[in-house]
């Protein structure tokens, strides 16, 4: 029964999604397609950031720095170089790759908080590097200027619709690679190191390497969000991938639900509305921010995801209680 | 270029001095309650921005450091006892963002407060002026600031080593579990601990506060050098905050002066090779 109702609520789920996301984005106005452009840009980010801090439990707090190396990648390149999108986003993200690959040898053999701070201080690194070296990063100015892809189709990527489904095909991509990744037995793996990772070093696993494989796999990923958020925002600044940044994203997958890829989506849809959206209204987007980051570790740590799934159980377990009533008052003579 | 290497020492120290006063709270606070306290350079920046109101109502600079002390230390109070106290003695995401949440709270509270104009706090006249070391002319206040980092680890110490709370406190530093089970008030330790590195980030604004103004924006600039202290010089070490202060605040001069383009690269960069080699810091324990 339960089991039923679960996939019940998934395709119901599905349907929505696909409605909201794949058909009726012709209807919305130009406002609420480019929100739904950043919401999906930040979705990869945040699911992502999910195969490290969900799955494999390492609690990664220097991620916006991959994001910002792809997207300063993207935006010298294209402002200084004039080089198309395929090129841009091929060393966009092989360079993250590159970086993460280093720094995956430092982070790699660590757990808990150690990988935390050691990725604050990898993450500190690349953001020093934005905001100072000015000669190539502009600094604080940030690099402005880029201008959407040709991507060589004969489609204009400056109609905000065009460029919000060009978007949402990247989103698709990353969203499936990463349920297959998850679903994998390296995905498999990482959950069991997650879980107990000396557990699962007696078991024969080489669990450095997954952890290694995981800290790159994730960082390519933010990588391409970076290419595809220079190419919507148009700039670039430090401040993309400062601490904030990096801590915003953790909240986006803490919010929504770690353990889950549709959760980190939902997060990070929830935080890029209500930027958007309150601050239209009000200069004091900052104190809601950090109401909600409050609000979430102590009401909802484990995500709304799961306090979906548990209220979607406990109806279910009501409703079986109260047919057994039903079923014992009508056993009854 | 021996007066370059003069001047960048002196300036590197006091910048140190400074840093100590930042870096003790927030090395204490994560020994005793493995708290990653983001809201540390917050508090710093209250510190100078209340000390800035109360100078320009009474003009006294030492009440002014007290109460911006006593402020920031009440707040940190509150919030030890009010949200991180429900979380257990370990090192978690959910403790860090928390603080992350009072970092922005704080931050535009201020900005709603204060405005987003900087400020420089004024120094009491018999502060102002410059002395001659050798052939640098160096100001006062800057000797001043050192004097009082070297006065408040002294008095850090022989509280820490030479008092009853202080063994307690070391207790709770080394084995929480245990200290708890040997009838120590770990919670309590714990947030007065919290109050009382509070106090002197607050504290520690004041006294930066001639140095580098107040705005905003001086919060997370200052976490970040807290941060690399705290992470070289080993958390929960007083010496290692020392030590970190002193390492960091002369290769942030002196990179700044000799390659201002990757200043930030030089210092983060020591720190994460450190960090990678030799988790728990210099001075650190496991």
């Amino acid at each position: 029964m339960r089991n039923l109702l679960n996939s019940r609520t998934k395709v119901i789920g599905f349907i929505v999604a696909g409605l909201v996301l794949l058909v009726l984005p012709p209807l919305y106005t130009s406002y609420w397609v480019t929100l739904l452009t950043q919401m999906l840009i930040f979705a990869i980010l945040a699911m992502s950031l999910d195969v490290l801090l969900g799955y494999s439990g390492l609690s990664s707090f220097g991620h916006a720095g991959f994001f910002g190396v792809a997207g300063y990648t993207v935006a010298i390149l294209s402002t200084r170089y004039n080089l198309g999108f395929y090129y841009c986003l091929i060393s966009g993200v092989s360079l993250t790759v590159l970086i993460s690959m280093i720094f995956g040898f430092l982070v790699a053999h660590s757990t808990g908080v150690y990988f935390l701070i050691i990725t604050l201080a990898l993450g500190m690194c690349l953001w020093g590097l934005g905001f100072r070296w000015v000669s190539m990063t502009g600094g604080d100015n940030g690099i402005s200027g880029i201008i959407r892809p040709d991507i060589g189709l004969p489609i204009a990527l400056k109609d905000p619709l065009v460029f919000y489904y060009f978007i949402f095909g990247f989103f698709l991509i990353a969203l499936i690679l990463l349920a297959v990744l998850i679903r994998s037995p390296f995905g498999h793996t990482l959950k069991g190191i997650r879980e107990s990772e000396s557990r699962m070093r007696v078991l024969g696993y080489h669990t450095w390497l997954h952890k290694y494989l995981a800290y790159v796999v994730s960082s390519a990923f933010a990588g391409l969000a970076g290419v595809l958020w220079a190419y919507f925002n148009g700039f670039i600044s430090p401040f993309d991938m400062d601490l904030n940044a990096s801590i915003e994203i953790v909240l986006m997958v803490i919010l929504g639900g770690p353990g889950t890829l549709i959760g980190p989506a939902l997060g990070s849809g929830i935080i890029v509305f209500l930027k958007n959206f309150i601050s239209a209204y009000t200069q004091r987007w900052l104190i809601i921010l950090g109401a909600i980051y409050i609000l979430t570790i102590l009401y909802a740590p484990q995500g709304l995801i799961n306090l979906l799934k548990d209220w979607i159980k406990g109806r279910a377990n009501k409703a079986n209680a109260c047919r057994e009533a039903r079923l014992d008052e009508e056993a009854r003579p | 270029m021996s007066n370059f290497l003069l001047a960048q020492t002196l300036n590197g120290l006091s910048f140190a001095a400074l840093l100590f006063l930042l870096s003790s709270g927030l090395s204490l606070i994560y020994g005793v309650m493995k708290i990653v306290n983001i809201a540390h350079g917050s508090f710093f920046m209250v510190g100078a921005y209340v000390a800035l109101t109360i100078i320009q109502k009474t003009n006294n600079f030492f009440l002014a450091a007290f109460a911006g002390g006593l402020v920031v230390g009440v707040l940190g109070l509150v919030i030890e006892r009010g949200f991180l106290r429900r979380f257990p003695l370990q090192p978690l995401p959910q403790t860090m963002m928390i603080t992350l949440g009072f970092a922005l709270l704080i931050r535009d509270f201020s900005l709603l407060i204060w405005g987003g104009d900087p400020y420089i706090l004024q120094t009491p006249d018999y502060l102002k002026g410059s002395v001659k070391i050798i052939d640098v002319v160096f100001p006062i206040y800057r000797i001043f600031i050192f004097v009082v980092a070297i006065l408040v680890a002294i008095a850090l110490w022989l509280f820490n080593e030479k008092t009853l709370i202080g063994a307690k406190l070391r207790a709770a530093v080394d084995d929480h579990e245990m200290a708890g089970g040997v009838g120590l008030n770990v919670p309590l330790i714990s947030g007065c601990m919290f109050g009382l590195g509070a106090f002197l980030a607050g504290f520690g604004g004041v006294m930066g506060g001639p140095v580098f103004g107040v705005f905003p924006g001086l919060d997370f600039e200052l976490l970040s050098l807290g941060f690399v202290v705290v992470l070289v010089g080993g958390r929960g070490s007083l010496l290692g905050s020392a030590v970190g202060s002193i390492l960091v605040g002369l290769v942030d001069n002196f990179g700044k002066a000799l390659i201002p383009e990757l200043s930030y690269f030089t210092l983060f960069a020591p720190m994460a090779l450190v960090v990678a080699l030799k988790p728990t810091g210099l001075f650190g324990k496991e």
